[in-house]
C-alpha cells in the first residue's frame, strides 16, 4: 500500500470484519468480506451494506450555482426540483466524457455533485474553472462526507426502522435531509446495483455509528456487508457503465449510447455543445459502434480489452466482463461494430486468450428488477 | 490459515502430495484460493497430457481475474477432479481436500519445491 493511500472512516470496521482490501483510485477499500458471489446474491435477494466513502462530493452554492452547472455539465440542472437528483456527465470541449456524475439539488442555490473517486480532482478543477464567470462558490467536500449505501429489496424496511424520514415519499433519484439512527444524513434513493436502495451521506465521525446501527437492525433482514467486487458485478448485470471501462475521454455520451443525458434544449451555452451536436447528428445517421451486452455460451469469462470477433475479423472490444451470479453465465459489455451489434446477431464471439468463444449479443441490461 | 505439513509447495502456489505408486495429487493453496476470490471456472489438463514443472496446464477463472494453472512437477496426468469442474467453488471451500485439481505420474521433480513452513514464509501468511 502506498503511503499516500487514503482510508475511509470505516477502515477499522472493515479490518474487524476481515475484509480483503484493495487499492481503488488511491483509496484502501474493501474488495470483499467473504464470498463476493454471496455478497452479490444478498443484494439481489435481501440487502447489502457498502462503504462508498471514496466517492467525491463537490458542493456548489450561490445564486448562480444552477447556471454554472448548466454551463459546466451536459444535463439540464436548472430544471431539477429541490430534493431531486440527476444522472449526468461532464464533458470536454471536444465532447469527450470527463466523468459521469450524480447531481443532487439540495436547495434553490445549493447542489451536491458526486464524482467518481478516480476523477474527483479533475471534476473539482473543471467545475472550479467553469464556474468562474458565475455567482457561485465551488467547495471541495470530499472530506466532509462518508457515504454508506444500503441496496437491495429489503433496504427500505431496514432504513425505515432507523428513521422518521418519509421514505415512502422518497422517489428513485431523490434525496432529503434527515436523521438515520440519530445521525444527520442526506438520504438519497440512488444506487449502482440495479436494486432499490439508499445512499446515506453522513459526517465521517458518524459513519461507524451508522454502520453498526444498520448492521444490527438489518441482521434479521439479511443485510450483508458488501465490497467493491460485487458492486462491479451488480452494476454490470444492471447494464450501468463504469468510468474507465465504458466511459472515457475518447468517447462522447453518444458513443456510449447515453446521448439522452445531453440536453440541448436548456438555456445558454455549455461546454462541449458544438462537438456534441455533431456527435448527435452522426449517431442518428450512422453509429460506428454500439455498446451491447454479450452472454457466453461457454464458461470462460471475457475481460476488459478482449477482442470481439466475427469470423476472422475483429468487430469490437470488451469493456467489462465477469461471471454473472444472477445469470449463472459469463457476461460482458462491449463496443461492437453496428453491423454485428443487433440483439441476436449470429457468429459473434470473443477472443479469450487465443480461442474464439461463442457469445450471444443481447440488449442491455442483463438484469432488471421486478417493481 | 495453515498449510498442511505433509504437502510440498511450489512458488506458483500449488501443493503436491507425496507420491503413491508414483502418482501425486495437485491443487492450489488456500492462500491462492483466497487471493483469487470465488473461483467460477477451472480448465484442467486432459488425462494423458504431459505436463512440465512451471509450465501452464490450465486456468482458473474468478470474478475478478483469470490465472494460469501451473504444474509443480514434470509428468503425465492420470486423473482430473470432475467434481471441481462441476463445482469450482470447491477450490475455495476445500482447497487442500475436495478442491484438488489433478493427479500426475511424476517423472521429475524440480529441486525448489518448498516445505509447508518454507511456503508459509514465502506466501507471508
Amino acid at each position: 500500500m502506498s503511503p499516500d493511500t487514503r482510508r475511509t472512516a470505516l477502515d477499522a470496521v472493515h479490518r474487524a470484519l476481515g475484509a480483503t482490501m484493495t487499492d481503488f483510485a488511491g483509496w484502501d477499500m474493501p474488495l470483499r468480506y467473504g464470498s463476493e458471489r454471496d455478497e452479490h446474491n444478498a443484494v439481489r435477494s435481501a440487502a447489502g451494506l457498502f462503504d462508498l466513502s471514496h466517492m467525491g462530493e463537490i458542493t456548489l452554492t450561490g445564486p448562480g450555482a444552477a447556471a454554472a452547472l448548466d454551463y459546466a455539465l451536459v444535463g439540464n440542472i436548472g430544471a431539477l426540483a429541490v430534493g431531486r437528483a440527476r444522472y449526468t456527465m461532464i464533458c470536454r470541449e471536444d465532447g469527450g466524457i470527463l466523468d459521469d456524475l450524480i447531481v443532487y439539488r439540495l436547495g434553490d442555490e445549493e447542489f451536491m455533485v458526486v464524482a467518481n473517486a478516480s476523477n474527483a480532482q479533475v471534476v473539482l478543477d473543471e467545475l472550479t474553472a467553469r464556474a468562474g464567470g458565475f455567482d457561485a462558490a465551488v467547495r471541495d467536500d470530499r472530506d466532509a462526507y462518508a457515504l454508506l449505501a444500503v441496496q437491495g429489496p429489503n433496504s427500505p424496511a431496514i432504513v425505515k426502522s432507523l428513521t422518521d424520514a418519509d421514505l415512502d415519499g422518497l422517489k428513485y433519484y431523490a434525496g432529503l435531509p434527515g436523521t438515520v439512527a440519530g445521525v444527520d444524513a442526506l438520504i438519497a434513493r440512488t444506487g449502482y446495483t440495479g436494486e432499490d436502495g439508499f445512499e446515506l451521506f453522513v459526517a465521517p465521525a458518524d459513519a461507524e455509528r451508522l454502520w453498526q446501527a444498520l448492521t444490527e437492525s438489518g441482521a434479521d433482514a439479511g443485510l450483508t456487508p458488501c465490497g467493491l467486487s460485487c458492486r462491479d458485478t451488480l452494476r454490470l448485470e444492471a447494464g450501468m457503465p463504469l468510468y474507465g471501462n465504458e466511459l472515457t475521454t475518447g468517447l462522447t455520451p453518444y458513443d456510449a449510447g447515453l446521448g439522452r443525458v445531453v440536453k440541448f434544449e436548456k438555456e445558454g451555452d455549455f461546454v462541449g455543445r458544438m462537438a456534441l451536436a455533431t456527435a448527435a447528428e452522426l449517431a442518428a445517421v450512422k453509429a460506428p459502434r454500439k455498446l451491447v451486452g454479450l452472454v457466453a455460451e461457454g464458461r470462460r469469462v471475457p475481460r476488459s480489452g478482449y477482442h470481439v470477433v466475427a469470423g476472422d475479423a475483429v468487430v469490437g472490444e470488451v469493456t467489462s466482463g465477469a461471471p454473472s451470479p444472477t445469470l449463472g453465465k459469463p457476461i460482458a459489455m462491449a463496443y461492437v461494430d453496428a453491423a454485428h451489434a443487433e440483439p441476436g446477431a449470429t457468429g459473434v464471439g470473443v477472443d479469450i486468450r487465443g480461442t474464439h468463444e461463442p457469445f450471444e449479443v443481447v440488449a442491455l441490461p442483463f438484469y432488471k428488477r421486478r417493481k | 490459515m495453515s498449510n498442511p505439513q505433509q504437502l510440498r509447495y511450489s512458488k506458483e502456489h500449488e501443493w503436491l502430495t507425496a507420491a503413491e505408486d508414483g502418482v501425486s495429487t495437485v491443487g492450489i493453496t488456500e492462500f491462492a484460493a483466497n487471493a483469487l476470490g470465488d473461483v467460477v471456472y477451472v480448465q484442467l489438463p486432459d488425462v494423458g497430457d504431459t505436463v512440465a514443472a512451471g509450465a501452464t496446464c490450465g486456468e482458473l477463472e474468478s470474478t475478478k481475474s483469470v490465472s494460469d494453472l501451473y504444474s509443480p512437477v514434470n509428468g503425465e496426468v492420470t486423473a482430473v477432479n470432475q467434481d471441481v469442474s462441476d463445482d469450482p467453488s470447491l477450490v475455495n471451500t476445500a482447497p487442500f481436500e475436495g478442491g484438488w485439481l489433478f493427479k500426475v505420474r511424476v517423472s521429475e521433480e524440480p529441486k525448489d519445491l518448498l516445505s509447508a513452513d518454507e511456503y508459509t514464509d514465502f506466501a507471508g501468511n
